[in-house]
Formats: structure tokens, sequence, C-alpha cells
């Protein structure tokens, strides 16, 4: 059985009196992949983005219940650090409007890395985590928005990487790239998981059925606050789901 | 009939957008030619030497109008971008019911203090820095109220230029661990540089431009001024006087000829500032 | 743990600065209300009000003549300004050819950085001289006249600059939608999109009659500053226009400086009327934008 990072229990999540999410019970397992699916505004990335707490940017967001990371309660622990060791990757590729390298040293930088060598290291190693090294290491000093869609992606990606996280979150990471980019992502997605939790929220079904080990369907109820209806490893829940809901969506969209 | 009548209507139009074209360049247009061909290269380099016939130059004004405006902004420019940065960036982050509240007063202070006209600013300046707080007629008084009058200019263009910024680079940098200042400070300030240095120039301008207010609160002397402590007159207030006490109008015509310039000028530069900022955002 | 340390200073500086403004508009209120409590207090609010005669040698301080002074300038400064201002921003929203506009927006833009004292020293040396050409015994140039038609250059560029954005405001699917019906441009622009600007517009003008009451300098220099009640210099009452006045800015202005005792707070007395008079406009002009941008909504 996989160890488990990162756990949340009874865990809902209230817009003022509007209930988002409705007691969420999930496992995600270390160094796999984990992808949310499910219909727009089901809350799946909601649900991603608590767990590196984004929500609470938001005016007025609540929670109930409780979201563990190795054990530990993140609502306990200080937000910098929590969000030191869940990185983030957004759905539009987001870098800085500063050179590559500067994208890449600003995580470090702000956790108090002020050696230039072993922030070059860091640059170096991120950025080849991230299948991007030998396409930028002649123009590091360049800006970051000269680059393309998915050169952009993997930078935040490598960006994410330089803080040595324990959790990558991806949020539709590949959404706004064309499919030679996506492959990319998606294969630079399989050579992270060695290292670190990925968990990914996906609108692409085929995506998630190529890329995740495990999947969870999420679908809103009655009163629109988003459920897990089914968790599970992504062959059985793609080959056979026990509900009919899950069943429904993947067949309605898969086949 | 109905194209007659709207050639008709559009005539009156484009009449009344070329009046105000004619209106702008005879006011500056006379101004400028008329001020310029009493300008000798001695005009920048004396000072007033007082008089009836307001001989001299104007350089005293000049330093006195440099030290005004340095000493507003040295004033207004930490208050003024601090607040536009609280407004844009931590107003709606504190769920507190006080910060809501500190954040509508804040929003009532700036929309207020737009509309304040300058002589109140003058008045209020008179009573609390002239006189309760004994600092005279002085630079120190001046630029203290000046500062008043641009703050609400400061925090404005700061605000619009903060909300420039797009979100995805505030949540690129918190995600990755970075604290509220610290993103602030490395991430979103950079990028809305630009803008900021627009407010700041036009705060600039208004202190050049500004009369009343100094006419209440700096004294009027032409000397130079030698500390914070003693009076002066801008280049606007020179104006001033020498019409209404000297009545030397060519020379007041001639000041009044550099500052019609130096407003353009900085008109121009910030137009230049707005020009790259959007040609960067596309 | 250090950053924590430096979020928590910086939140506090920042949220310090934060209250600049509203510190600053609470100081104003205070002080010109303080000030003036002295003046209210032994002359009487409706005798300052209503009092014709402004003599400080002889303790009568009534600021009539002043608010008539103010008063009449705006009101000529809006007959002359406002037509000019609104046909400036239909031109420019609706009329003029991109490059025209690229033209006379800017000289609009300028209008409004000109100093006012530079106004005021053109009104001197071009209009005074001018308008003493009309013959009429006891004109001087300096007047209400003068004074009204500067004023109306100054509040063009405020007025011209929020209507033309009212203009540009309106959803350009209306246009569109009125074109399609068979209307020309002009009756679209009359009945479409002046309509639905309508509150942009007058919150425009109500904006620049705020500017004009508070205006100080160009006026001093133009109006003649006399203490007396405006009157019409003949028979014909519009020659109230060519007499001298003063306005509640320039009562103060040209004053406070050798005032003491209770003749200074008798200039903040005036303050506080033309602050109040001044907030009654502006909070109008805004509840008018409010109200207008709240319609378009609901519609």
């Amino acid at each position: 059985m996989d160890q488990i990072r990162l756990k949340t229990l009874d865990y809902s999540l209230f817009y003022g009196e509007f209930r988002a999410l409705n007691r969420i019970n999930l496992e995600i397992p270390s160094n796999r992949i984990t992808a949310f699916i499910g219909p727009s505004g089901c809350g799946k990335s909601t649900l991603l983005r608590s767990f590196n707490r984004m929500n609470e940017l938001i005016p007025g967001v609540r929670t109930e219940g409780s979201v563990q990371l190795d054990g530990g309660d993140i609502f306990r622990e200080d937000v910098v650090s929590l969000r030191k060791r869940v990185g983030m990757v957004f759905q539009k590729p987001n870098p800085f409007p500063k050179s590559i390298f500067d994208n890449v040293a600003y995580g470090p930088r702000i956790h108090g890395v002020r050696n230039r060598s072993r922030l070059a290291e860091i640059a170096e190693e991120s950025l080849s985590r991230a299948a991007l090294w030998d396409e930028v290491k002649d123009q590091l000093h360049k800006s970051a928005m000269a680059l393309s869609g998915g050169q952009q992606q993997r930078l935040c990606i490598a960006r994410a990487i330089a803080v040595k996280p324990e959790v990558i979150l991806m949020d539709e990471p590949a959404s706004a790239l064309d499919p030679v980019a996506t492959v990319k992502i998606e294969e630079l997605m399989n050579s992270l998981k060695k290292n670190y939790t990925i968990v990914i929220v996906t609108h692409n079904m085929q995506q998630a059925a190529r890329v995740s080990d495990f999947t969870a369907f999420l679908l809103t109820d009655e009163n629109r606050a988003g459920n897990v209806i089914e968790f599970g490893p992504t062959d059985r829940i793609f080959t056979s789901p026990t509900d009919r809901r899950t069943e429904d969506y993947i067949t309605g969209r898969f086949g | 009939m109905r194209k007659f009548t709207q050639s008709m209507f559009f005539s009156v139009f484009w009449l009344t957008g070329i009046a105000a074209v004619l209106v702008m360049l005879s006011v500056a247009g006379y101004v400028v030619v008329k001020g310029f061909s009493r300008i000798t290269p001695d005009f920048f380099t004396t000072s007033p030497r007082g008089g009836l016939s307001g001989e001299g130059g104007i350089l005293s004004t000049i330093i006195t109008t440099v030290y005004l405006v340095l000493l507003t902004l040295a004033v207004a420019t930490p208050l003024g971008v601090g607040a536009g940065i609280y407004l844009v960036e931590y107003a709606d982050q504190s769920r507190s019911p006080l910060a809501a509240r500190i954040t509508s007063a804040a929003r009532f202070g700036v929309e207020t203090l737009a509309g304040v006209p300058s002589i109140i600013f003058g008045l209020f300046g008179y009573a609390l820095f002239v006189t309760a707080l004994k600092l005279g007629f002085s630079l120190a008084s001046a630029s203290l109220a000046g500062a008043c009058l641009i703050i609400p200019v400061i925090i404005r263009t700061t605000e619009e230029a903060l909300k420039s910024v797009p979100d995805s680079y505030r949540e690129g940098s918190l995600a990755l661990g970075a604290s509220r200042w610290e993103t602030v400070w490395k991430v979103v300030l950079p990028p809305a540089f630009p803008g900021i240095t627009t407010g700041i120039v036009l705060g600039a301008g208004r202190i050049v431009s500004e009369t009343a207010i100094f006419f209440v609160t700096l004294g009027g002397s032409y000397r130079t001024p030698s500390s914070l402590m003693s009076g002066g007159r801008s280049m606007a207030l020179h104006v001033y006087y020498l019409a209404m006490e000297t009545r030397a109008f060519d020379k007041a015509m001639a000041t009044a000829a550099v500052l019609v310039v130096l407003v353009v000028v900085m008109n121009l530069s910030i137009n230049m500032i707005s020009r790259r900022i959007s040609r960067n955002a596309r | 743990m250090k950053k924590k340390r430096v979020e928590g200073v910086m939140k506090t500086v920042l949220l310090i600065s934060a209250l600049s403004s509203v510190t600053i508009v609470l100081l104003i209120g205070f002080f010109t209300v303080k000030e003036s409590l002295p003046a209210f207090r032994s002359i009487g609010c409706w005798s300052m009000l209503s009092g014709k005669v402004w003599r400080p040698g002889q303790e009568s301080y009534g600021i009539m003549a002043m608010i008539a002074g103010s008063g009449l300038v705006t009101l000529g400064a809006a007959v002359i300004g406002v037509p000019l201002a609104l046909g400036c921003a239909v031109f420019l929203a609706e009329v003029a050819p991109g490059w025209v506009a690229g033209l006379v927006r800017p000289s609009v833009e300028l209008l409004a950085g000109i100093p006012s004292v530079v106004y005021g020293l053109f009104g001197m040396v071009v209009l005074v001289p001018a308008i003493r050409g009309i013959p009429v015994p006891g004109n001087t140039g300096f007047g209400l006249l003068s004074a009204s038609i500067v004023l109306a250059v100054m509040i063009l560029p405020t007025i011209a600059g929020v209507a033309e954005t009212a203009l540009r405001s309106v959803p350009r699917s209306y246009y569109n939608g009125s074109l399609a019906l068979g209307a020309t441009r002009w009756e679209t622009v009359r009945r479409v999109t002046i309509p639905a600007a309508r509150s942009g517009i007058l919150s425009a003008v109500v904006l620049g009659l705020g500017r004009a009451l508070g205006e100080t300098i160009a006026m001093i220099m133009v109006i003649g500053n006399s203490v007396v009640m405006p009157e019409p210099l003949t028979d014909n009452p519009l020659s109230v226009f060519l007499s001298r006045a003063r306005t509640l800015t320039g009562n103060i202005a040209v004053e406070i400086s050798y005032a003491t005792g209770l003749h200074e707070s008798a200039l903040f007395a005036t303050g506080t009327v033309l602050f109040i008079l001044i907030m009654v406009v502006n909070f109008s002009a805004r509840t008018l934008l409010k109200a207008g941008a709240g319609g378009e909504v609901s519609r």
C-alpha cells in the first residue's frame, strides 16, 4: 500500500453561506499522480487550492473539517511554510516579468538562499528537471515573457520545483497549450512523480487516463455543493466505475 | 432633410471642438510668444531685485519651486504610494470589520479631498502649520499643505497602476510561499512602477502650478530660502506678485511663459510614460 | 520569525498611510470649523450669511456679497462654458474622426494643465482691457464678465473630460442597434447615446461647477475684489456682469495673511461656508454618477 501524503477529513468549504465543497474524504498517495475530474463548477479546482490554502485569498471563505499533510493539520501550519512544501502550477502560465533565471531563483531567494553559485545550481537543477535546461541554458538572463507558452509553463514548473516542495498542485496545466507542448508537460509529470506527489485538475479525460495513477470524480449535488463521488486507481475508475454517475460522465465524454 | 439636420448639428460640434483648440492656442500661444520675447539669458541666472518695476530674473523663484516640489513629494509620495498599496493589496485580504471600515474611510477621504478647493488647503495649512504649529510662513508650512493637495492624486494613480498588474503574478508568488509584502515588493511594484511615476509627476505638476495654497502659507519673499523655516516665492506665486503688486506685466508674462512650457513638458512626459505602459501591456 | 515581523510592520505602516487621506479631511474640517466658531458665535450664523456689508474695521462681517459674487460668476461661467464643453465632449466621443480627436483631446487636456495664475494674468492683460471697451459708465473691465469668461475656459476640460467618458461608456450595441433601425448618426446620438449618458453628463456639469466655486487666484486677478453687493451698472439687469465683485475664495485669500481676532475667524467662517457648499455640490455629482452607473446595470 502506498504511503499517504495528503488527507482530507470531512472537509467542507464555504463562500459565505454557500457550501462549495461538501464533506470531502480523500487520501492522496505519495509519489503518485492523482487526477481530479468532473464537470465545470464541481469544485475540483477549489479542492486543489485547499491544499496550499490559496482559497484564503478570496474574502469570505470558511472551512470545516481538516486537511492533513504528512499527518499534520495544514491549517495549524504557517501558510508560508505550507506553500513552500506544497507548490502550484496554474492554468495559464504566469511567469513574472523578470529574467528566466530570476523566475527560478525567486522562490529560493524568498526562502533565504543568497549565495549566487548556490542559486545557479538550484536553477540548473530545477530547469533540468522541468526539461527546459537545454532550451534556455544560453539565455538565462532573457525575459521569461519571450518564451513560448509551453516553455513558460515548464518554467513555472521549474519555479515550483526550485523551492523543493513535497507536493506539486497542477490546475489544468496544459489547457492553454498546443498539443505538442501538452505532450511535453505530460511526459514531464511522469518523470517528476519519482520525487514529488502530484495532484492535477483536468478537464481532459484522455489526459487523466494517460497520466494519472489515481482518479477522483467530483460532482455537485442538488445544493450545488461539490462532492467526491468516487475515488480509486485510474484503471479501475475508467474501466469499471462502481457509481453510475461516474460511468455516465466517463462514457459520455470518453467513448 | 434628416441628413441636413445631421450636418447642421455636426458642424456645430466641429465648431466647439475647433473653438477649444483655438482657446488653448490663444491662451498658451499668447503667453508663450509674448513671454519669450521678453526673456533675456540673465532672466534665468539672476534673482528678482524687488522694487516696483520687478527688476531682475527668476532664479530664486526657480530654486524655491524646486525645493517646494522636492519637499512636497518627500512627504506625499510615501504616504500616497503606501495608501494605494494598502487599498489595492491589503484591504480586501483582511476580513476584520475594522479593516473594512478603515478601507471605506480611506476611500471616502480620497474622494472628498479630490474635490476640496486649494484655498481650503491653504486656509487649513495656515491654521495648522503656520499658526498652531508655529512654523510660520515657510517652506515647511507650504510643503506640508501642498502635500495634502497631492496625496489623493498619488493614491489614485498608484491604485490604478497596481490594479493593472495581473493577479496571476500575485498568485504565482504567493503559491511559492512568499508573504504579501514580498509579493508586493518583488513582483507587483516593478511592473507598476511607471504608472506610479506618472502619479508623482502629476503631483509635481500640481505643485508647480499651484498658487492659492502658497499665497497663504509661503510668505512671498523673493529671496532664495536658506532653510526649511524661511519663506519664499515659487514661480507661480511670482507671477501673481508681479501682476498684482508690482504691475510688471512683461516680467509676469515671461515667468508665465516658462511655467506653461514646464507644464507642457510635464504633460508630455506623462503621456510618454502612459504610452509605454499600454504598449508593454499588449 | 523575521518574515512574519517584516510583514506585520509593513502592514501597519501601509495601514497608517492609508488613513492619511481621511485624517487630512478630518483635520481640515476640525481646524476650519474650530477657527470659525468665534465668528459664528459672536456675529451669528444668519447675520453673517445674510449680511451685505463686509467692513472688518467696523466689525461688520456679512458675506452675502461674496456669496452673490461666487454664485454669479459660477452662473456666468456655466452659461458660457457648459455648452462649449458639452459640445466638445460630443464632438470627441461621437463626431470627430480619430486623428482630429487626437489633436483636440490633448488641447483640452492642456487647458487643464495651465496654472490658474496664468489664466489670471491672461485675463488681466487681454480680457480686461477688451471688456473695458464696452461703453458703460463705471465699467473698469475688471468684474464678473471677465471672471466668468476666464472661469468658463478653466472648467471646460473638467466638464468635457467627464462627459466624454460618460458618452463613451454607453455600450456600442445601443448605437449599432439604432443605426440598424435606419436612424442617422445624429438621431442615434441624440435619442440613444446622450439619454443613456445623461446622469454622467449631468455630473460632469456639476463637477465643473464645483471647480468654478473653488477657483481662487484667477478670480482675484480679474474680478475686481470689491466687497460691495454686485449691482447692475445700467437699467439693463445683465450689466450686473460688468460690476466688480468678490468671491468667497478671494475673500479668504486676499485678507487672511494680515487678519487677526474676529476678522480672522470670519475668514475661516467664509471657508466653512465654501467648504459646505462645495461638499454639497460634489456629493450630488457623485450621487448622480453612481445613480447613472446603477441604472445602466439594471436596464
